[in-house]
């Protein structure tokens, strides 16, 4: 689904990642690592599409709207609620049933509780869930999450756990982790990235 | 890459051998005016200087179109320096233009110069332009916006025209009539040269800062590549 | 037709934003109204008809640039953009839909600022300047929501603002003052000339402002 060869890219003077390799078959799932500005975000973003590489071949065999992005900010609104951001995107991804559907993920986020609160009253660990909401909501085919487990107490890393134990027949993952530890068991490749 | 850089010098050497034909011929060749006498003759250079000005903004706006349309590499760099040279050929338009205009009617800036008020708009426009750039990252992001804004400029141009036209009905300025297009067969070959020869030194120049700045590039590229 | 569901999300989405954070909408409206004020005490007292309303399309102009400061903000601030752009959906419903929620807004202070003109000045506000208003605000709307989200993306935002979309206004300028003063329809039909076209180039660039 995805596959790159040579991968670079510079912001101006500053080179954040040199001749990257990858190759990301359906049903994968690859986790990347490597420590802090080795270019783990960077490399996300080209594969999603928010950035350009300035050298070498990325082939991303996957649409826009098949695609789910965890980033390092959740992408909600501080002002809307967590029903309202979630339908906010919903509509945007044309996802089928959705008030259904946004109910169920909040559900196994545990936010149900808290659906009608504004998003800027949610705590680091709350916003992560919810991103994590947004990021699952139209079942994606390619999941690109970049630090799912950022933030997240105890619970919150268990109910991912879950999602992802969950949903890995279903789709293909590339995931940034500086603790591997965690999605090891579901991984099926890794690439190191160095600094 | 040898070819483009052997095109500046002959293209300096030309540019240099019209210049100097048009000033030539400015100078001795082309009739006096009855009216203004020698003063007139600033328009020899003013409007080729104008219409230059206009293709650079033109061939920077095609530039910007390829790198939007075709991700053409380097497009971005040709539409920047195209555009460069529009401002710096815009600048003289003003400055000639104003130098007219105290020649012709005795004031420093007229309004009712539709010419002159244009070239004021598209200035502060491209000056923008610049603004912008150097606000931005180098980087793609900052090649679309600046395509972007080139774009918008080109459309600004006719714009801008028929806008300044219909301001005139209201602001009621005081009308001056200038030299109108009838050209004799010597005005008209003069102008022509002369045009010619704007239009090469506007390339020339292109040229010339283009290979600066693709040096330049291909320096901070080697010096990465060493770090 | 799913783009103009698309547009509308995002519009509906603006002006929720708004009615929430409500810091654009009152700041324009007491802009406006302040500007005018301070105009009257700049116009002399036989000014023409030509000054009084060369002064409200100044307060026009720098209010819309007011609220065009904010467009982006939210997203700007909050990073939300890239959730915005990643969507399937078309970009240029992004920039339609702000552009509508900015209309929205200008549209609101307008209808405090001309019956406050008609107050304070002379000259009353007449059919021709109401259809001169509708029109630049469209266009006022069109190329400044692009120029908002070029600027978001720049170091220097609220100064670059001004300076992109000051010359681009300048035929909006024109057109509108026209329309108030002189007789005829060329103005509102040069206004018109000049939605119609930068419209069109806003709606087809705007995906390349918002994205690499």
């Amino acid at each position: 689904m995805i596959r790159a060869q040579g991968l670079e890219k510079r912001y101006g003077e500053k080179r954040v990642l040199r001749g990257v390799d990858l190759e990301l078959g359906r049903g994968g799932f690859l986790v990347v690592t490597g420590p802090n500005g080795a270019g783990k975000t960077t490399l996300l973003r080209l594969c999603v599409g928010l950035a350009q590489p300035t050298a070498g071949e990325l082939e991303v065999a996957v649409p826009r709207g098949r695609v789910g992005f965890l980033a390092h900010e959740p992408l909600v609104y501080r002002e809307l609620t967590a029903l309202e951001n979630l339908d906010l995107y919903g509509r945007l991804y044309r996802v089928p049933e959705r008030r259904e559907r946004i109910g169920m993920l909040l559900e196994r986020f545990r936010l149900w509780d808290a659906r009608r609160e504004r998003a800027g009253s949610f705590s680091r660990g709350m916003l992560q869930r919810l991103a994590l909401c947004r990021a699952f909501l139209h079942e994606p085919d390619l999941y690109v999450l970049d630090e799912p487990f950022t933030a997240l107490d105890d619970e919150g890393v268990e109910l991912l756990g879950r999602e992802l134990l969950e949903r890995r027949e279903r789709g293909t993952f590339l995931v940034a982790t500086h603790d591997p530890g965690r999605v090891q068991a579901l991984a099926t490749a890794s690439l190191r990235l160095a600094a | 890459m040898s070819s483009p850089n052997s095109r500046v010098p002959a293209l300096a050497a030309l540019a240099l051998v019209a210049m100097a034909a048009a000033v030539a011929m400015v100078a001795f060749f082309a009739p006096e005016d009855a009216d203004q006498g020698l003063s007139q003759k600033i328009f020899y250079f003013h409007v080729p200087i104008a219409l230059t000005a206009y293709a650079c903004f033109g061939w920077g706006a095609w530039k910007a179109l390829r790198h939007l349309w075709k991700r053409e590499p380097g497009a971005d760099l040709e539409s920047y320096v195209a555009i460069h040279q529009g401002v710096i050929f815009g600048a003289l338009t003003l400055v000639t233009g104003s130098i007219w205009a105290k020649i012709s009617w005795g004031v420093w800036w007229a309004w009712s110069s539709n010419q002159l008020v244009l070239f004021l708009v598209l200035f502060l426009f491209y000056a923008a332009y610049f603004m912008l750039r150097f606000s931005v990252e180098p980087g793609p992001r900052r090649a679309n916006l600046s395509a972007v804004y080139a774009l918008f400029g080109v459309a600004l141009i006719p714009v801008s025209f028929l806008a300044i036209r219909l301001a005139n009905d209201f602001i009621h300025p005081t009308v001056f009539t200038s030299n109108g297009p009838q050209m004799s067969g010597r005005m008209f070959a003069t102008f022509c040269v002369s045009w010619a020869a704007m239009l090469l030194l506007a390339g020339a120049l292109y040229h010339v800062e283009l290979a600066g700045k693709r040096l330049d590039s291909r320096l901070r590229e080697l010096r990465e590549l060493l770090a | 037709m799913s783009y103009l569901a698309d547009v509308a999300t995002l519009a509906r989405k603006d002006l929720r934003l708004e009615l929430r954070a409500r810091d654009t909408l009152p700041a324009m409206l007491l802009f406006v109204v302040s500007t005018l004020v301070v105009f009257h005490f700049t116009l002399p007292r036989d000014a023409s008809r030509l000054a009084a309303f060369g002064l409200l399309w100044v307060a026009l102009v720098f209010t819309a640039l007011l609220g065009l400061t904010r467009c982006f903000a939210a997203e700007r601030e909050q990073d939300v953009m890239d959730g915005l752009v990643l969507a399937p959906s078309d970009r240029s419903a992004i920039w339609l839909g702000k552009a509508i929620s900015m209309l929205a807004f200008l549209v609101a202070a307008e209808t405090v600022a001309l019956p406050a003109f008609a107050l304070f000045f002379d000259p009353g506000i007449d059919g021709r300047t109401i259809a001169g208003v509708a029109l630049a605000d469209l266009g006022i709307c069109a190329v400044g929501t692009l120029l908002a989200g070029m600027a978001a993306a720049s170091r220097a935002r609220e100064l670059l603002l001004p300076l992109l979309f000051l010359p681009l206004a300048i035929p909006i300028v024109i057109g509108g003052v026209g329309a108030s003063v002189a007789g005829g329809s060329r103005y509102v039909e040069f206004l018109a000339l000049y939605d119609a076209i930068f419209a069109i180039i806003c709606w087809a660039s705007f995906e390349y402002v918002v994205t690499e």
